[in-house]
């Protein structure tokens, strides 16, 4: 509802924010859920929308019903090359390892793109046509941000049911202990590659967003400034929880603007300092406040329907059969 | 010295040679464990036992030699496969899930062999609950099946470790000191747990407490500076007089 309260600039700003709160989400099940330390999310969202914006530009494809799921599956086939580099091996790979396999690829990738003039060099690709619904064309701005909203909550619900089915409880054994799930018989490396490649999808979508809504692609939307953005985003909000990252997208985006007004050249660092701060004496993030342990790991549906019998409600710790 | 039976051997390990850097930990090693066999493994400290149950489960690649289970090789076999071959294998430090229910845990160990879309729409939950339910009775955890695992007392996380193992449905069951940190009250309890699953399951005990693999296992396996020393029936090995020598100037 909030376009109908704020202006031209808030409907922009607002809409950025639930762009790039969806590929911090998509940052969220990597880390959060898989234990994925990924610093190559904006790979994801960088290539898929160097391709909507290829496709749009060269081939005067428009409609968001190719441009988005063309983008989400760029996003997903990339990740999946991704992930059969650093991920798939034959034993669990170490998480520096993951780190620095996709923060290697964010920057060789950013590297690529401001060296080839095909794809505009430093400049990137300016001046995208609008996305259109057959006849219909999407502009900034009220509309635009229903779209994104509504992507945003259908891939937040998506991924929660998927966070609390039993593959999620997978994940949570996955996550305190990797030895032990690879002995009970699971594939471990299969199950954190899927998640992987999960997020790539949900990157390329955000990635295809912002490139349309901001109109330009360029190499800064690939590389590793905006991946590790995206990490501070998640670590900020509280990992772990899928709704953090989106809060805390959307509190340090509007905390820069605040800052960037009344101390243009320093807000950096009181940036910094505030996300040092929650980082060091709140691990869990903001949403550690709100939000306990046992909380976050959450259940996977009940127990069990069968009654205990009374007489072994008691007990006795210690004696056999 | 060896017994090697040709028919009948769950576990077949042979000439298993560890080496890490200068150092052999293992030396040509022989194992055989047969279908509804208890087995000890046992030797002085640094004698090379967890060396080799941990060649046997995969936690490290023998240097050279075989191991055989279910006349499958699985000398090189990634962690997983060895599961899916029937092997399943309890820790020495218990390495239940701490930050998931006890419930939850065994649920685990049940659903490993589902497929990813039927975990997805979690089908298994319902599917497996009555089996969930009947190990937990088991090893008297039924009542705590809400709780987190990580505040079981020590013998109950080790019952439900013993519970997660067996809840594969393994052929050959893996043990690493399953009584360390037990009162001699569990751990009489623990052994009383393991008997009945003699009928679907061999048994590999590392273990220091002698009395406690004199009273549960079948045969014996001694090691001492990474070789056999002696194996067979747990009587015969017990009397023998190198074993006793081992014993007395390692111990």
């Amino acid at each position: 509802m909030l376009p109908l309260f704020l202006d031209d600039f808030w409907v922009l700003f607002t809409t950025r924010v639930l762009i790039l709160g969806l590929m911090a989400l998509s940052f969220d099940l990597v880390w959060g859920y898989a234990g994925i330390l990924s610093f190559g999310q904006a790979l994801f969202f960088g290539v898929a929308g160097y391709c909507t914006a290829l496709l749009a530009t060269k081939l005067e494809i428009t409609s968001v019903f190719v441009l988005l799921p063309a983008a989400a599956l760029v996003g997903l086939v990339v990740s999946f090359v991704v992930a059969a580099i650093v991920l798939l091996g034959k034993r669990p790979p170490s998480v520096v390892f993951v780190a620095l396999g996709t923060l290697t690829g964010s920057y060789v990738v950013e590297r690529l793109a401001r060296g080839w003039s095909y794809v505009g060099g430093q400049n990137g690709i300016s001046s995208l046509p609008r996305l259109t619904a057959a006849s219909y064309e999407i502009s900034e701005g009220p509309v635009f941000y229903y779209m994104a909203l509504v992507l945003l909550v259908l891939v937040y619900v998506g991924l929660r049911v998927l966070v609390r089915s039993q593959l999620g409880l997978v994940l949570a054994g996955i996550r305190q202990r990797e030895n032990r799930i690879a002995f009970l018989g699971y594939t471990t490396q299969n199950y954190r590659g899927f998640v992987f490649c999960l997020a790539g999808f949900v990157s390329g979508l955000a990635g295809a967003l912002y490139a349309f809504h901001e109109g330009f692609v360029g190499p800064g939307q690939l590389g590793p400034v905006l991946s590790t953005q995206v990490v501070l985003y998640a670590l900020f909000g509280g990992v772990g929880t899928l709704i953090g990252p989106v809060i805390g997208t959307g509190l340090i985006d509007l905390l820069g603007f605040y800052f960037s007004h009344i101390w243009n050249t320093g807000w950096p660092i009181i940036l910094g300092l505030l996300l040092l701060v929650i980082v060091m004496f709140r691990p869990t993030g903001l949403i550690g406040f709100f939000v306990s342990d046992r909380e976050r790991i959450g259940s996977f549906g009940r127990a069990s329907r069968a009654r205990i019998p009374p007489a072994r409600r008691e007990a006795p710790e210690r004696t056999a059969p | 010295m060896t017994l090697l039976e040709p028919r009948g051997n769950l576990l077949e390990a042979r000439g298993v040679t560890k080496v890490f850097g200068s150092l052999t930990a293992l030396s040509n090693a022989d194992l055989a464990v047969r279908q509804g066999e208890f087995h000890g493994l046992i030797g002085p400290n640094g004698s090379g036992k967890s060396t080799l149950l941990k060649c046997i489960a995969g936690a490290e690649i023998a240097t050279q030699g075989s191991i055989m289970l279910g006349g499958q090789d699985i000398t090189h076999a990634a962690v997983p496969e060895r599961a899916r071959a029937g092997l399943s294998l309890k820790f020495q430090i218990t390495a239940v899930l701490p930050e998931l229910s006890v419930y939850d845990n065994v649920l685990l160990a049940l659903q490993a062999h589902e497929s990813m879309p039927r975990l997805m729409l979690s089908r298994s939950r319902q599917v497996l609950d009555e089996r969930v339910m009947h190990l937990l009775s088991r090893f008297q955890l039924d009542a705590r099946r809400d709780e987190l695992a990580g505040v079981l007392s020590h013998g109950q996380q080790q019952w439900l470790e013993i519970a997660m193992a067996l809840a594969c449905a393994p052929k050959l069951l893996l043990l690493d000191e399953p009584t360390a940190g037990m009162s001699p009250q569990e751990r009489r309890a623990t052994g009383e747990l393991l008997m009945p699953i003699k009928q679907n399951c061999s048994l590999l005990i590392v273990e220091h407490d002698l009395d406690f693999i004199k009273d549960i296992c079948d045969s014996l396996t001694v090691l001492d500076q990474g070789q056999v020393l002696a194996s067979g029936p747990t009587q015969q090995v017990q009397n023998s007089e190198r074993v006793r020598d081992a014993y007395l100037s390692h111990a």
